[in-house]
């Protein structure tokens, strides 16, 4: 028998989810509400919520002092490349876990994944120093480089998920009609795969545009992108809050943007594949 | 020409043999069809034929051409899987134009032998639709016309109809023999299913725990079984069983009578029995006997004959179609 829910009971448990994402929300909100302030609301107590004198001062400001479209340009390149380059890579490694398994298989994933759990700071120093020596810091290449490495062991486990729905029939269909692995790569799993393969990259877009560790400690003006530009608004002389909180809503609007228009593809991807 | 051989082919997985030394001949245009119960090795033998797993050792020959170290798609052979297998994201054209595609033909061509292909299956309202908006035996069709499309050496059949509802089922099992005929293509088909098997059919062979236990026209299979096992496996009801000193009597371990060859006899004549079940389907009657130290024994009875569970009767086996196996099961000639 199906569980009766009551409309009482629906209306407690819609209240509660609308409170619980105002809260998840809040701070996004303080942050929007607070570069729309002046400096001096900006922290005055108690705290004003929307009866403040409006301004768009803070992002003639901020866009005056630094150049937003450059560090724009900067995380659209370094999130987009190192999401491509690293789908180049998983989509192969992927579909050989997937589809031609061998006894250690298992564990070469469970390593993969067991690399996400070191604390990145661990390595700062190596990884740094090879950067230097080979001339990658600051450079976007470098970026593109250590955000792909970064992620690709979640990028491979998202595909290989995807990819072991896949029925094992449907490409040795294509094997028999004489379809290379190349060719069966392109005409009959990927396309197949899209759905999956369009989460994982939007995922993985999002963890590299929001990459803030390794992007603030290898780059500095030339290939920075929006996070060190979001940093640079926490100086030494002091926080300007409402600036802050100017650069970072420009920062994270546009991947916000794209969350918002691709929510139901995300939620496949947080998911792993484990709803159809 | 699609002629296969098979010489001594072997296929293990690590320690466990799932095929031991298959010899066969397949004679080209001929449709043969592998049966035997499930674990057997069927599938893995046509698997094998196909390429899509490795031989252990031995030899495989298509028009006398050795092709183990051949990749599926040069050995000239097309498949029809058991899940249709068809490309989700292309269109009843693009999954019969596959193959076409990938062997580089012109697109004049391709169109050409899709459409011809299309039409031999009824399939040419649908070619624009994809797999999902079609019926279950609609897709198999696409799946056969995928197979017929490339003209291949032989087609391989992978348990193609057992997705199907029964009555479908009847149809395309039609459909698929007339067509091989028309085609005059070699076929090798994969089944369970005993009476799939002798109906379509030009040889069976059945095979047992990896190893081909008898090959032969679906008759031979059924006058002369090779063994116990092929005894038992083909015809339906089962052929009955029975060991000890009446099979002593016939000078054999177990003797083996098919239920159509036992005779309701007149009293005192034959083996006694008294009935449990009785089923009446008014073309046949099958009587399930306990026929005490014969054991169960069933009956089939052609037309309606009015026995009630609890009536006695006398049972007489066709003395012509007694079947008599030794102590290895294997079956005794005279």
């Amino acid at each position: 028998m199906a569980r009766k829910v009551t409309s009482r009971r629906v209306l407690v448990s819609t209240i509660a989810a609308w409170l619980f994402g105002f809260l998840i929300f809040l701070p996004i909100l303080w942050m929007v509400l607070t570069s729309f302030k002046t400096e001096l609301e900006a922290f005055s107590m108690p705290p004003k919520f929307l009866l403040f004198h409006w301004t768009t001062e803070n992002y003639a400001t901020v866009q005056e002092r630094s150049n937003y479209f450059h560090h724009a340009l900067n995380s659209i390149i370094i999130a987009g490349g190192s999401t491509l380059v690293a789908l180049v890579i998983a989509i192969p490694a992927a579909w050989s876990m997937a589809f031609a398994p061998t006894k250690r298989t298992k564990d070469v994933l469970l390593w993969m994944l067991s690399t996400k759990m070191m604390p990145p700071v661990g390595v700062l120093v190596p990884i740094y120093l090879i950067f230097r020596d080979f001339g990658l810091l600051d450079s976007r290449g470098g970026l593109i480089l250590i955000l792909c490495l970064g992620n690709l062991p979640i990028v491979i486990w998202m595909l290989f998920t995807y990819f072991k729905e896949i029925p094992k029939d449907i490409l040795e269909a294509a094997r028999m009609d004489g379809a290379t692995i190349e060719r069966e790569l392109v005409y009959v799993l990927t396309p197949m795969a899209i759905p999956g393969l369009a989460s994982t990259m939007l995922l993985n877009l999002i963890l590299a545009w929001n990459e803030a560790f390794w992007t603030l400690n290898l780059s500095t003006s030339e290939a920075a992108p929006l996070t060190v530009f979001i940093a640079s608004y926490s100086s030494p002389e002091g926080l300007f809050w409402a600036k802050l909180s100017a650069a970072s809503t420009l920062a994270i609007a546009p991947i916000i943007i794209l969350g918002w228009f691709s929510q139901r593809q995300l939620v496949r991807g947080l998911t792993f594949g484990a709803v159809k | 020409m699609g002629q296969i051989t098979l010489q001594g082919v072997r296929k293990s997985f690590g320690p466990v043999n799932i095929i031991r030394d298959a010899n066969l001949d397949i004679e080209d245009g001929s449709f043969v069809v592998f049966v035997g119960p499930s674990g057997c090795g069927k599938t893995t033998l046509l698997r094998l034929i196909a390429g899509l797993e490795d031989v252990t050792g031995g030899k495989i020959l298509i028009d006398g051409h050795n092709v183990v170290d051949v990749p599926p798609a040069k050995r000239g052979l097309s498949m029809v899987f058991q899940s249709y297998a068809l490309y989700p994201h292309m269109s009843v054209r693009g999954n019969i134009a596959f193959g076409l595609k990938m062997a580089g033909l012109p697109r004049p061509e391709i169109e050409r032998k899709v459409e011809a292909a299309a039409a031999t299956l009824n399939l040419t309202p649908y070619l624009d639709r994809k797999p999902r908006d079609l019926s279950g035996g609609q897709r198999q069709r696409v799946a056969i016309g995928r197979a017929i499309v490339r003209e291949p050496k032989a087609f391989l059949f992978d348990e193609p109809l057992s997705n199907l509802d029964a009555a479908l089922r009847v149809q395309m099992r039609l459909e698929v023999t007339r067509l091989q005929k028309q085609l005059g293509t070699t076929a090798v088909y994969v089944t369970h299913d005993q009476v799939e098997a002798m109906t379509m059919a030009d040889k069976i062979v059945v095979l047992n725990a990896g190893s081909i236990e008898q090959y032969g026209t679906p008759l031979e299979l059924y006058e002369r079984p090779a063994n116990l096992f092929v005894a038992g496996f083909i015809g339906s009801p089962k052929m009955n069983f029975v060991s000890g000193e009446v099979a002593g009597d016939h000078g054999a371990a177990t003797v083996g009578v098919r239920p159509e060859h036992l005779k309701v006899g007149k009293d005192g004549e034959g083996w006694p029995g008294t009935v449990s079940v009785a089923e009446h389907l008014g073309s046949d009657t099958f009587l399930y006997v306990d026929a005490g130290k014969f054991g169960m024994l069933t009956v089939r009875y052609v037309g309606e004959l009015s026995l009630q569970a609890g009536d006695s009767v006398w049972l007489v086996p066709d003395p012509g179609r007694l079947h008599r196996f030794d102590k290895e099961g294997g079956a005794i000639r005279p």
